[in-house]
């Protein structure tokens, strides 16, 4: 993500939290832009730079680029009749469209989760500020493994939806609950340093200039959220796509129904098909980076139509 | 991708390797003793239990003559994973595993003889377990055999045969009985392996999953399973379910091997050849019979006939010509199980 160089109070809870959400700039402050002759708190430009490019080889681009070359062991027609495959197609669907529709509602939630943390005091705060970051710690496969236990049909929820017809674990929506779970904190900590650091004054300002709450809300306190609940859209999105672990045990995993993409590339991992693993694999990547890169772009025209 | 955890066994084993490593040197030079020597046994999930008892068996009587015990490392996972990670690097001395098709395929890489099976007795094979039914108390549906499995409103639970070792024995003795019922047409045992997972509502990814599906969640009225894993939950959790033995199941032989080339390096050859062989002895076949695997020494068998009915059961080699061909016949992409999902659950 590009981001200036953090500078404000706020940010300084941002960094601990290991992730780059939107950061906002107090009214007519401008950071120092550093170039690499300037002098610099951090060990000097050249020692940073090739400690960045080094970490990011050896943790990202390395093992991507092996992944990269590994599906032209069957040659091109073989990456493409594995990626045009119906299963292969079912599946990517599958995940990609549950994806959404869990960081969608992860957006929803999360906003209003991380307004009720930042805007109001009760008894307890502290402590469900805690449990958000639950799904960070939970071993997946412990969270799937819980899921499917309150949600099959003999579940303490399953059981209420089970005589209306309506299965939750081993369907799709299954996969769609486990997808919320692990996506929730991506929203809530990408959007609470903004609005925590947001200046009450502007709201105030907006109500007596005779704005309604509804256009305060509207027009002036999301505008400048926006783009921090775009980033945390985005990861809640990107991690799902990926999950694997929490999602098998309450998918079902039924081939065309409820068989995530990720699943599909263990099935060909076991049937010691590395290329076809791959080729599946980099299908996800592209989809994902495509995506990615889309959000990014129109958070780029949110923040600057935000600062204008 | 969870394919970190053979990485992380792996960089745990480097560094107890390490470890060890100093030790030794400390040992000897301390006091010039032979040095204990540690074995890798990668094996797969449910023999956790049964070789933590057989290590420490083996260990006493290997020890005798002034000789140090070795030690054990154990690696427990899915087979096909284990079979990978070994693939991949992973130094197993000792592979235990749930399907000589794994074991072919890390012999595959040239590890380990391309004739191993025919190294130890019994095509190496020291315990096996077979298939078998599993059916809620007091058996409602009326399951008696595999027929019973397709009728309409039976709902079966058995693992995905593309992640799990179980599920292919599961699958493999449902079309040795089908292709048995209609006099070998191939074409009716396929239509019944589609009635079969038309039935299916659940494909978990391991057999643990699916009984934990079946008894646990409270899904499907019939679960297939290894005949271990059922009378070992029956032991555990008291009878929430009665067994099943159907009129024809499958000897799913687990077999062992050592691998040359890990064990040549680690200089453990002797000491992996003594600990299958070992398998075979009266003690060891009574320790695999008490973890409810069946002993292939038939005076051990024949002693706990109470706890392993007899039961006619289909052979991997003669009734299906190998892994290599059954493999390539049902389980490889395209083959009968892809055909039968694109017909069951495309629709």
């Amino acid at each position: 993500m590009t981001t200036d160089t953090p500078i404000s109070a706020g940010d300084a809870r941002l960094e601990t939290n290991g992730r780059s959400p939107h950061q906002i700039k107090p009214e007519g402050f401008k950071p120092p832009k550093a170039t690499h002759r300037t002098q610099h708190v951090l060990p000097g430009f050249h020692a940073s730079l090739g400690i960045t490019l080094t970490y990011l080889s050896l943790i990202v681009l390395l093992p991507l680029v092996a992944l990269v070359l590994r599906p032209w062991e069957a040659g091109l027609d073989g990456f493409i009749r594995t990626v045009t495959d119906v299963r292969v197609v079912k599946a990517l669907q599958l995940s990609f469209t549950t994806a959404f529709w869990a960081a969608v509602v992860n957006l929803f939630a999360g906003l209003i989760v991380a307004w009720v943390l930042t805007r109001y005091e009760f008894p307890g705060k502290k402590i469900i500020d805690a449990i958000v970051d639950l799904p960070f710690a939970l071993p997946t496969a412990v969270a799937g493994v819980s899921l499917s236990s309150l949600y099959a049909p003999n579940g303490w929820v399953g059981s209420l939806f089970d005589p209306m017809g309506i299965k939750i674990a081993y369907t799709p929506i299954g996969i769609f609950i486990a997808l919320v779970f692990i996506g929730l904190p991506f929203v809530v900590r990408s959007v609470q340093p903004v609005l925590a650091e947001f200046d009450a004054e502007v709201e105030e300002a907006a109500l007596t200039l005779g704005a309604t709450p509804m256009q305060t809300a509207i027009r002036v306190i999301l505008p400048s959220l926006a783009p921090a609940l775009i980033t945390g859209f985005s990861l809640a999105f990107a991690r799902a796509v990926g999950e694997y672990g929490s999602v098998i045990f309450i998918a079902g995993n039924m081939p065309y129904i409820s068989e995530i993409s990720p699943l599909l590339i263990v099935i060909k991992l076991e049937e010691f098909d590395y290329a076809g693993a791959a080729s599946v694999a980099i299908a996800m990547l592209a989809l994902s980076f495509t995506i990615l890169l889309a959000t990014n772009f129109v958070q780029v025209l949110l923040s600057r139509r935000g600062r204008a | 991708m969870k394919n970190s955890d053979a990485s992380r066994r792996q960089f745990l084993k480097t560094v107890t390797g390490a470890a060890l490593m100093t030790g030794t040197v400390t040992a000897l030079s301390a006091c010039g003793k032979p040095a204990a020597q540690s074995l890798l046994n990668v094996s797969f999930d449910p023999t956790r239990e049964f070789y933590a008892a057989y290590n420490s068996l083996f260990a006493k009587k290997y020890a005798t003559g002034g000789k140090p015990a070795p030690t054990f490392n154990q690696s427990h996972g899915g087979s096909g994973k284990q079979a990978r990670a070994v693939v991949d690097g992973l130094k197993a001395d000792v592979l235990s595993l749930a399907l000589a098709h794994d074991i072919d395929a890390v012999a595959a890489t040239g590890l380990l003889a391309a004739d191993w099976a025919s190294r130890l007795p019994n095509n190496s094979v020291a315990y096996n377990s077979t298939i078998l039914l599993l059916v809620r108390k007091g058996n409602p549906k009326g399951i008696k055999d595999w027929g019973d499995l397709v009728k309409p409103g039976v709902q079966v639970i058995t693992p995905n045969p593309k992640t799990s070792g179980a599920a292919r024995w599961n699958y493999l003795v449902a079309y040795g009985w089908a292709l048995r019922a209609n006099n070998g047409d191939e074409a009716k045992a396929q239509a019944y392996l589609e009635a079969l997972f038309k039935n299916v509502p659940v494909l978990d990814t391991g057999a643990r999953g699916a009984t934990t599906t079946f008894i646990q969640r409270g899904q499907g009225d019939v679960l297939i399973n290894w005949e271990s894993e059922a009378l070992m939950s029956a032991a555990k959790d008291g009878a929430q379910f009665d067994i099943v033995y159907p009129s024809l199941s499958i000897a799913a032989d687990t077999p062992v091997a050592w691998v040359d080339k890990n064990a040549a390096a680690n200089g453990t050859e002797a000491l992996a050849k003594a600990y299958l062989e070992g398998l075979y002895d009266e003690d060891a076949q009574t320790l695999a019979a008490q973890h409810f695997y069946r002993p292939t020494n038939a005076d051990v068998l024949k002693s706990f006939a109470d706890r392993f009915p007899a039961i006619e059961q289909l052979n991997i080699d003669k009734d299906f010509g190998g892994w290599t061909t059954a493999n390539a016949r049902h389980f490889e992409q395209g083959a009968l199980f892809d055909q039968i999902s694109a017909k069951v659950f495309k629709a």
